[in-house]
């Protein structure tokens, strides 16, 4: 097969009970951007179940064709039927680009689609450029976010996942027209047995616009309490380091870090905490970080916009009481 | 009885590796290798499952000839034999050559219940190498575990975590299962242990003992589909860099007032 043989541009459109997640419409708007550039058709793959409005949201969001597999199978992430059937539809298809969202879930099924296919694949991009040749010039970090780098795919379709929250959707325009292709799925043996599931409510901390993040400074769970009303005052949430996790004063779904969420907000405020480099690795490409340490040599502070030498525990109600004097 | 593989990787040590900004070069020779922080976690659990319930566990690595060091320290810590991956046939490989060649090792070495990954590895951070070799391999997966809730010779039951929801999965052996940090605190290798694995003998395979099961072209740079352009390694971004250093009441007020500025506090917010 040659390359020159695939075209188009083609979005997984990730799903949670019945929700499309939003790093599939960012998908689609810089999938629009690129294939706008080389003339080409940007097209999406749904699997679900009963999500034909869903299906049609892909359309106001940049899809031109959305190809829909519905059955009540595929309600849930079952890895198996996922891989299959996207694979049968990429050697139909034959895009030359497939796009998956960085999710646990994106970064888990990737992989197996692109073994499947005998395709090269790109994780967690965080920007994509067209090269000369109309290729894809995949950019992400490594070395634990020290480095970024530049990679190319000789195969096709070349396949990357990027990351969540760094590309940009494009207003939901619902005159926008397009076609949704009902396709049958096969459905295999899916081996893999869900036998419960729960989903924890509360902080989303990736998607919040504001977060305020404590480390070993704070000295006790009780404490956090401070920054809660800084959070509040603030409009966002909580976060915290790894240490106070495995102190088990926080739930991991508060955790910023290389092992735990990275995060983007509008405005980053670090409490109590050095900047470790997996802690920096997670929250570095915030928009504007605020860093409070009684040490003034910190890292944290050298990739911090402002920084507050001091005492926590007199800084934090201060700011907070400032925040609230200006609401 | 269970027998187990776990694929390790040695990195550099992620505290001590120089960048090299200028020459968008990464010196490796700046810090020793260690077995990536995730494959320790990996490794104690294919460790644990092999006390519970008998078996074996054999770790194989692709790299230099130094990483047989990494191969020797998984002994230490618990496993019973290790494989090294080793020549210049493997070398430059991406992931999908990467998981090719030690997906064709795994078929190489036979019969095996369960395979262990770590999440992902601190230098290449894809996570990318252990779905894949489930693929090459036609068994299931299941990523990011991070609990192990049962297990027998012929299943396993995993807590599996996907953001905010959290899924029970039960899966037949064989599979293959990526963990995350949080599912176990990794034992120190004692001293005895040490010595043990010192002495103990490690597998070197070339892609020729591979031939048989693999296309040796599939394997290192030649068979890998992604090639790297370039590396940039950033300066520090520009940020401000405004510290205040006065007393509480002043410096909060002068970050709000820097904040308000920005419309991120007040009535522009």
């Amino acid at each position: 097969m040659n390359n020159e043989d695939y075209r188009g541009l083609m979005v997984f459109a990730e799903q949670r009970a019945g929700k499309i997640h939003p790093v599939s419409y960012e998908l689609l708007g810089k999938g629009t951007e690129i294939a706008q550039r080389l003339g080409i058709e940007v097209s999406a793959v749904l699997l679900g179940s009963a999500m034909g409005d869903e299906a049609r949201e892909l359309i106001y969001y940049g899809a031109q064709k959305v190809y829909y597999f519905d059955n009540p199978v595929l309600r849930d992430f079952d890895l198996l039927n996922y891989k299959h059937n996207i694979a049968r539809l990429v050697n139909e298809v034959k895009p030359e680009t497939l796009l998956i969202g960085a999710t646990h879930l994106g970064r888990s099924l990737a992989p197996r689609i692109a073994a499947a296919i005998h395709t090269g694949l790109t994780a967690d991009c965080t920007s994509l450029e067209v090269g000369d040749e109309g290729n894809l010039i995949q950019i992400r970090p490594a070395f634990s976010g020290n480095i970024f780098a530049h990679i190319r795919t000789t195969t096709r379709p070349q396949m990357a996942t990027v990351r969540y929250k760094v590309m940009q959707k494009l207003p939901r325009d619902v005159s926008k027209t397009g076609q949704i292709i009902r396709k049958e799925p096969e459905i295999i043996d899916s081996v893999l047995k869900i036998v419960d599931k729960q989903t924890l409510g509360g902080v989303n901390i990736a998607e919040a616009d504001v977060v305020v993040c404590g480390g070993r400074g704070v000295k006790s769970a009780a404490d956090f309490s401070l920054l809660d009303d800084l959070a509040t005052a603030l409009g966002g949430v909580v976060g915290c380091t790894r240490p106070v996790v495995d102190d088990g004063w926080m739930g991991r779904e508060h955790q910023v870090g290389f092992s735990g969420n990275t995060v983007k907000p509008k405005l980053y405020v670090a409490v109590g905490l050095s900047g470790s480099p997996q802690h920096l690795a997670g929250m570095r490409d915030s928009d504007v970080i605020v860093a409070i340490n009684a040490d003034p040599s910190a890292p944290i502070f050298k990739v911090a916009d402002y920084g507050i030498v001091g005492d926590l525990y007199e800084v934090v109600p201060r700011l907070t009481a400032e925040a609230r004097k200006r609401s | 009885m269970i027998d187990i593989i776990v694929p390790i990787k040695q990195v550099p040590d992620m505290e001590r590796v120089k960048f090299d900004t200028e020459a968008g070069r990464i010196d490796r020779s700046s810090a020793a290798g260690e077995i990536n922080p995730f494959d320790l976690n990996a490794l104690e659990t294919a460790v644990q499952l092999k006390e519970k319930l008998g078996g074996s566990v054999t770790t194989i690595s692709m790299g230099p000839p130094q990483a047989e060091s990494s191969v020797r320290d998984s002994l230490a810590r618990g496993a019973d034999r290790g494989i090294l991956l080793v020549g210049k046939e493997f070398a430059g490989a991406d992931t999908w050559a990467t998981s090719y060649a030690l997906a064709s090792a795994i078929k190489k070495l036979g019969r095996f219940d369960l395979i262990v990954c770590g999440e992902k590895t601190v230098d290449g951070d894809t996570g990318q190498v252990g779905p894949e070799i489930a693929e090459w391999l036609g068994i299931p997966h299941i990523a990011y575990v991070s609990q192990v809730r049962e297990a027998s010779d012929c299943a396993i039951t995993v807590l599996c975590e996907m953001e905010s929801d959290r899924y029970g999965i039960e899966s037949p052996l064989p599979t293959l299962l990526t963990v995350t940090k949080d599912i176990n605190a990794p034992r120190l290798p004692t001293f005895a242990d040490k010595m043990k694995a010192r002495k103990a003998s490690i597998e070197t395979w070339g892609a020729a003992e591979l031939a048989d099961v693999a296309d040796v072209a599939s394997f290192g740079l030649k068979g890998s589909p992604t090639r790297l352009n370039k590396v940039i390694i950033p300066s520090e971004e520009g940020r401000k860099g405004e510290v205040f250093r006065g007393s509480p009441e002043d410096a909060a007020e002068k970050v709000a007032d820097a904040l308000q500025a920005l419309g991120m506090l007040g009535s522009a917010k």
